[in-house]
């Protein structure tokens, strides 16, 4: 050992993540030499190439040397890492949203007979695991320790562990994705991943909820700040619907496929439990976590209401799981739970708008920023968007709504005033000031941004009044009857009706993925070619 | 208590997070799987044949769920236009559950016997030269695509580990099960037939020459919703009521 080493303090680190790296370079050798199944070879092998390239950067960055960022106050380079992926993931994933809109509308032109890995069926799992957990999972990681360390005034705890978050988390999706391609399938709607990827989660999910458990633990501030609740919230949930509703029984330790442990009913269940969670806990809970750091942040007025803050987290995270039978209704899923389920989902509407409210008064005295803040108009459009959304999902889950509304094209809609003007924009917001304080620069355009506010409203709009009418008009086609009481519409004819829709639809998230195009540039310049901030923000400045 | 304690204890809170949120899971999930009647009592239903779990993994691999249901709803028009609403003992073999979340395309649960092979085979090759309006991919390659069935015993195991009451001697002929279903000639087919009632055996995509991925899928969707005996099923019996 040269002597400089032996003055190095034992890190726990700097042990753990290269054993981990190893352990999955290793286990995807054993199944890349041992596998029978040709899906399980090309996984193991993109897993392995991925734990190499990580195993590298980890060595170059940590081998004998102290990397630079160990030397700052907050560990941002990670973050910065964060906000890039999320870029990348949010226009791919837009991107592939936009190819399988268009399949729909011009199914003669963007399907391909021989292959495969193009039809929709592959194809909307990559848009869906794309934006939500590629791009939502990235903005959240990278937030989340931006934010926790800024309100805790602590360096993020477990020091490269970090690391393995972020490079796991990618290269979960990278597994999954591509595996989707290949036609690796759970058949479970956002949790398609198969067993090996899910344990590969499993594994770094636990390492994201220490690193950032860890950092509230050794803060310096005496509370906690909420955005943190919302985040830890989100962390631990998210872990344990994701291990409950992914237990099944692999074919063999060397195969892809897998058996859900519960069946029918039971497992319909578990799995809108989850799905439903999926948006309470990460589309929603993690992101009111950015709501609650970044508007008054930006806004630079304190959260309007404490209290309020405390009744709508906790009515929030206990309604929200009682939801998931709304998925369920008029099915054969027992009457007491739709019944509850509906229950639960009407209740919802109260520590949502708690949410909305507290975010939006937030802007009290500040409301002439909207005029001239692009960015901070984002953020408060995105909390409308919240509110406008989580108003209707209650109105979707009354029975006889749903009567109508379940199966059709509404539900789609619905979720996208959610995902595209809430989780979005509050995303896009968040992003908008983040670039700036990390990379100390002034942001390249403000002009820009004002571009991509308005395309992309218009493009939300666009994508949810098609698809209202679009699903309401599915809904009452196939329940029409005609003056002999029989069934007035084939189902052919339903289909044939949503062409325009479909159309209007892709032009919507044609523009909507322009606007983010848009903030790539932005972004790349101010990166870039940027002009350094006026005065470089102090360490105490940016604390909150 | 004074909420100030909580946000100054981490650990608590992340306990007090998790106590709340165990509460609508426990209630709502849990007893589903001890509840009388939360599954009916019907007959009719068996495990899927070895080729129609075939079918089935290709069904979950193509992600036919995202745009077919497999659950007819209790709504009057639902039933008129796909027949009796679906049963919870109707997938109480599915693992997973394929009931689906959208109707870009028709629901599926009983399009069992519905159209006729050939009908399956054209569809699925080229989706418009049957129905024009379709919006559905082309799966032609299916029928190109030779069946790998090596593990499909395996998979019966697995399936047997999980709950599906599979016999020994069902999984011990997986393979010839298989083969017998898709050739209407086999030897093996007499025996095929008794481990597995209404069994349907044909070359289901026209090609004798080899089994492919699409003599699967046909198997599979032929059998959707065609299992349970209705006749015997009385929905107002009390044991039926829910």
């Amino acid at each position: 050992m040269p002597a400089n080493a032996t003055q190095k303090p034992w890190r726990f680190d700097h042990f753990f993540v290269p054993l981990a790296i190893f352990l999955g370079l290793a286990a995807s050798l054993v199944e890349a030499a041992r596998s029978p199944d040709p899906l399980m070879v090309a996984q193991a092998w993109t897993f392995g190439i991925c734990m190499a390239v990580i195993g590298v950067w980890y060595m170059w960055m940590y081998a004998g040397r102290a990397p630079q960022d160990e030397k700052q106050q907050y560990a941002d380079a990670v973050v910065k890492a964060g906000v890039a992926a999320s870029m990348f993931w949010g226009i791919a994933g837009m991107l592939v949203g936009l190819i399988i809109a268009l399949q729909l509308s011009f199914p003669h032109w963007f399907y391909f007979a021989d292959q495969a890995w193009t039809n929709f069926g592959r194809m909307r799992p990559l848009h869906t695991s794309a934006v939500i957990f590629a791009f939502g999972g990235n903005v959240l990681i990278a937030t989340s320790f931006y934010v926790v360390q800024r309100t805790s005034r602590a360096r993020l705890f477990g020091g490269s562990l970090s690391w393995l978050v972020f490079w796991g988390y990618n290269t979960f999706i990278v597994l999954a994705g591509t595996g989707y391609l290949l036609g690796i399938s759970q058949g479970r709607e956002y949790a398609e991943p198969e067993w090996y990827a899910d344990l590969w989660l499993t594994v770094v999910w636990v390492c994201y909820l220490v690193t950032f458990l860890g950092t509230l633990m050794k803060r310096k501030e005496p509370h906690i700040y909420v955005a943190n609740w919302f985040y830890l919230a989100f962390i631990v949930t998210i872990a344990v619907l994701h291990i409950v509703n992914n237990l099944a029984m692999p074919v063999s330790l060397l195969q892809t496929k897998s058996y859900s442990l519960f069946s029918g009913v039971q497992d319909a269940l578990t799995q809108w439990w989850y799905g439903h969670n999926a948006v309470g806990f990460f589309l929603t809970a993690g992101f009111l976590g950015i709501m609650y750091y970044f508007i008054p942040k930006r806004a630079e007025r304190p959260v309007y209401s404490y209290r309020l803050s405390i009744i709508h987290f906790w009515s929030l995270i206990f309604i929200y799981i009682w939801a998931g039978p709304h998925h369920l209704l008029y099915t054969a899923l027992p009457e007491w739970a739709q019944t509850l389920g509906m229950t639960f989902s009407i209740m919802l509407w109260m520590p949502s708008w708690g949410g909305m409210i507290n975010g939006l008064m937030t802007l009290s005295g500040a409301w002439d920023k909207l005029r001239t803040d692009p960015v901070l108009r984002m953020l408060v459009v995105s909390v409308a968007f919240y509110g406008m959304a989580t108003f209707e999902g209650p109105v979707m889950s009354i029975k006889t709504v749903n009567a109508l509304s379940h199966y059709t094209n509404w539900t789609v809609g619905h979720v996208h005033s959610g995902a595209l003007g809430w989780v979005g924009y509050v995303s896009f917001g968040a992003i908008y000031c983040l670039v700036p304080w990390l990379w100390k620069r002034k942001l390249y355009s403000n002009a820009l941004v004002e571009w991509h506010f308005w395309i992309s409203t218009l493009g939300i709009v666009l994508y949810i009044t098609a698809l209202w009418v679009a699903g309401i008009m599915q809904g009452l086609m196939w329940r029409a009857y005609n003056e002999f009481g029989f069934l007035e519409y084939a189902f052919s004819e339903s289909v044939q009706a949503m062409h325009p829709y479909y159309i209007i639809r892709a032009l919507g998230g044609l523009l909507y993925l322009t606007g983010t195009l848009i903030m790539a540039y932005n972004l790349w310049k101010t990166i870039r070619g940027g002009v350094p901030a006026a005065a470089p923000a102090t360490l105490a400045a940016e604390a909150v | 208590m004074n909420h100030a304690w909580l946000e100054k204890n981490s650990i608590f809170l992340l306990i007090g997070i998790i106590l709340v949120i165990a509460v609508g899971g426990a209630v709502e999930i849990a007893p589903l799987f001890w509840v009388g009647g939360t599954v009916e009592k019907v007959s009719g239903m068996r495990p899927y044949t070895p080729l129609e779990l075939k079918g089935r993994n290709i069904y979950v691999r193509e992600g036919c769920y995202v745009c077919h249901s497999q659950q007819i709803r209790t709504l009057r028009d639902e039933v008129e236009r796909y027949g009796h609403y679906s049963l919870a003992a109707e997938s109480m073999y599915d693992h997973p559950f394929q009931w689906g979340s959208e109707r870009t395309g028709p629901d599926l649960a009983r399009v069992g016997g519905k159209y006729s092979d050939q009908w399956h085979q054209a569809h699925m090759a080229d989706p418009r030269s049957v129905v024009p309006e379709s919006i559905m991919p082309p799966y032609k390659f299916l029928f190109s695509t030779p069946l790998d069935y090596r593990d499909v015993k395996n998979m019966l195991v697995a399936n047997k580990d999980v709950g599906v009451p599979y016999t020994a001697d069902q999984i011990a002929h997986a393979k010839e099960d298989l083969e017998a279903q898709a050739d209407p000639n086999s030897e093996a087919l007499e025996a095929f037939q008794k481990r597995y009632a209404k069994a349907q055996s044909r070359d289901f995509d026209g090609n004798p020459a080899v089994v492919s991925e699409g003599d699967a899928l046909i198997a599979y969707l032929q059998m959707l919703g065609t299992l349970v005996d209705f006749k015997t099923y009385h929905a107002h019996a009390p044991e039926n009521r829910r």
